[in-house]
């Protein structure tokens, strides 16, 4: 049914119709909304689940992983501090092959401490074993949560479906919810693979030695393997029974003839296909890559995707994240990725690609910066690293600061003590 | 694309207000999107938030930077940001005021921006006459409503309807509804001594 919908409250009531048994979660804003809508349906008798209050993230990681292994579908959401909160459990749930879904509200990782949205919380997590999904608009939102579990219920593993905090949690727009009877149809009650059963005892969660510990993480590999051949299946059945594309691997946009191609994940996408119709009116052969799927990264996908773009000459990824004395996480998987098993790369002629840090810690991700940004790309001018809209006379002044005197003190509040005294009005 | 960008404070019903009137868009089969401003909520911060509405799939994340219409529920925020910043030259605003532009030192930009539409509403008077509490956001868009008509009444009602029940959605809808006639009546007037 077509609803104009806040993004929490549409993921709320599709999650509510993959029947979890058991939602576990501690609140954290952007997250609370999706929770709060959740335990109101369990309250009000329209959704037949436990609803456990616990004391942290840590213990609402550890209670789905206990649900879970007694066979109960289990659900829980968190973001930000509260997902690096749970991490050991994040880890133990793909360690032990357990079929949660969880949100994540994406959200800045202090310190400073941020309420805003950006993607460092998923990516810190990247390679603790879970499917990562990454929703474009609150539609996608919505449809991949029902889309995940029956990706996690078949594979035995994992699945966070990641939705940037704010800018979908926070937003309404227009939202097709699917009946119950839909869901029901796409999603077959949850057969575990291995349960804790006191008819049938096991125990799960053995101590592995050197003996076995690699075959285990060879298993790991070889489910996210298997993730890349069955999440574009489950996102073409997905298509078949619900009647419009969600999901999947990749997401092309006007790539065919592009020279110049964005590649970004979530919902930075809409922006860009917007700026990228505007590079096409200026007569720059733009286009866009969304990679709906960072894990299992699909590099085969990715290759397919640019490879019939025999003129392609750039590429640019944004990223919500920044590593740090690396720079662009999504950059170094496609790297890889371009790389051809023979090590050349797949295109002829030099591919350039730039990383740009865009939209950290709630900072807006604008049409008219990514135009004058990618405008300079398709110009040549675009160093291979660089931040959006970042405000060089901030850093400058605190560079300054820096060398001018050994206790400088710290860095973020002498930035807006810098920005409140150049605030219009400050003076008056 | 029609682009609205709420200013208020917190407890105004600022962000209700933009997903009001995305609600009331959307009943009239086009596409629409609210959202507020993302700040730490705040009894009496300033707020602002966002709507937009197409006849297309709206597909950016971006703030609103050139709105075509300013909503501004509190009108001491005129002294404590620029709340006109980015308003389109033929962009319209309604403030929350029982006093007109010229008694709020407001003259010079209303003459400076002679190509739109400069409207003060009494809204939180009608909301305290039909509601019994001083909150804007309904008679703001019902002003909306009579000023531009990007949404009719009917949507806006109905939007309200939707959203509370019993006595409040009734002091809402008649708020709402006394507003649209405020302004049609002054837009009727003014055409009359044209």
């Amino acid at each position: 049914m077509l609803r104009q919908i806040e993004g929490s409250r549409a993921v709320a009531e599709a999650v509510a119709m993959c029947r979890p048994q058991v939602i576990c979660a501690y609140p954290i804003t952007p997250q609370t909304h999706i929770v709060e809508a959740l335990g109101t349906l369990v309250k009000k008798g329209e959704l037949n689940a436990a609803f456990m209050n616990v004391e942290s993230e840590f213990a609402a990681m550890s209670a789905v992983i206990g649900a879970s292994a007694a066979g109960a579908r289990a659900y829980t959401a968190t973001a930000s501090q509260g997902l690096l909160y749970m991490s050991e459990a994040v880890y133990n749930a793909a360690g032990l092959g357990l079929p949660v879904v969880m949100t994540v509200a994406n959200r800045a990782i202090g310190a400073p401490i941020n309420i805003w949205n950006d993607h460092s919380d998923a990516m810190s997590q990247r390679d603790a074993g879970w499917i990562q999904l990454y929703a474009e608009t609150n539609q996608e939102a919505a449809d991949l949560h029902v889309q995940a579990f029956r990706i996690a219920e078949e594979l035995s593993n994992p699945v966070m479906v990641c939705m940037d905090g704010f800018l979908l949690t926070h937003a309404s727009e227009r939202v097709d919810l699917p009946g119950q009877e839909q869901v029901d149809g796409f999603l077959p009650p949850y057969e575990p693979r291995q349960v804790l059963d006191p008819n049938d005892p096991v125990s799960i969660g053995a101590m592995v030695g050197p003996e076995a510990f690699t075959e285990v993480r060879f298993l790991a590999a070889e489910r996210m393997r298997q993730a890349l051949d069955l999440i574009p299946a489950v996102a073409a059945s997905f298509a078949r029974e619900f009647g419009r594309p969600s999901g999947g691997l990749v997401r092309p946009y006007r790539v065919e003839d592009a020279e110049l191609i964005v590649v970004a994940l979530g919902s930075v996408l809409g922006t860009i296909q917007d700026a990228v119709d505007e590079l096409r009116a200026d007569g720059i052969r733009a286009g866009a890559l969304g990679i709906t799927t960072f894990r299992p990264f699909p590099a085969e996908a990715v290759r397919e995707a640019l490879g019939g773009v025999h003129r392609l000459r750039r590429l640019v990824v944004v990223e919500r994240a920044l590593a740090p004395g690396s720079g662009g996480i999504v950059t170094a998987d496609l790297r890889a990725a371009l790389a051809t098993t023979d090590g050349r790369p797949p295109h002829p002629g030099d591919t350039i690609i730039s990383t740009v840090i865009a939209g950290l810690g709630g900072r807006a991700v604008t049409r008219k910066a990514l135009r004058a940004m990618l405008t300079s790309a398709a110009q040549g001018d675009l160093p291979p690293f660089s931040f959006l809209d970042l405000r060089r006379d901030l850093v400058e002044s605190e560079l300054a600061r820096m060398r001018a005197a050994r206790r400088s003190g710290p860095s973020a509040e002498n930035m807006l003590r810098d920005l409140s005294a150049t605030a219009p009005g400050a003076l008056d | 694309m029609f682009q609205v960008r709420f200013h208020g404070r917190g407890g105004q019903g600022v962000v209700t207000a933009a997903e009001l009137l995305a609600s009331a868009a959307f009943r009239e089969d086009r596409y629409a999107q609210a959202f507020p401003s993302f700040g730490s909520e705040r009894m009496g911060a300033p707020v602002t938030s966002f709507c937009r509405i197409d006849d297309k799939p709206i597909r950016t994340h971006e703030p609103v930077t050139d709105p075509d219409a300013l909503l501004i529920q509190d009108p001491t925020l005129l002294h404590q940001a620029d709340v006109f910043v980015g308003l389109k030259p033929d962009g319209c605003v309604l403030l929350n005021s029982a006093r007109s532009f010229d008694e709020l030192g407001l003259a010079d930009f209303a003459a400076e921006h002679d190509g739109g539409w400069l409207r003060t509403l009494p809204a939180s008077s009608l909301a305290m006459a039909h509601l019994g509490r001083p909150l804007p956001g309904a008679p703001m868009l019902g002003g909306l409503a009579a000023l531009t008509g990007v949404v009719g009444l009917d949507a806006v009602l109905a939007a309200i309807a939707e959203r509370f029940t019993g006595t409040v959605a009734a002091g809402n809808a008649a708020a709402a509804r006394a507003a649209f006639e405020f302004v049609a009546g002054e837009l009727a007037r003014e055409r009359a001594n044209a």
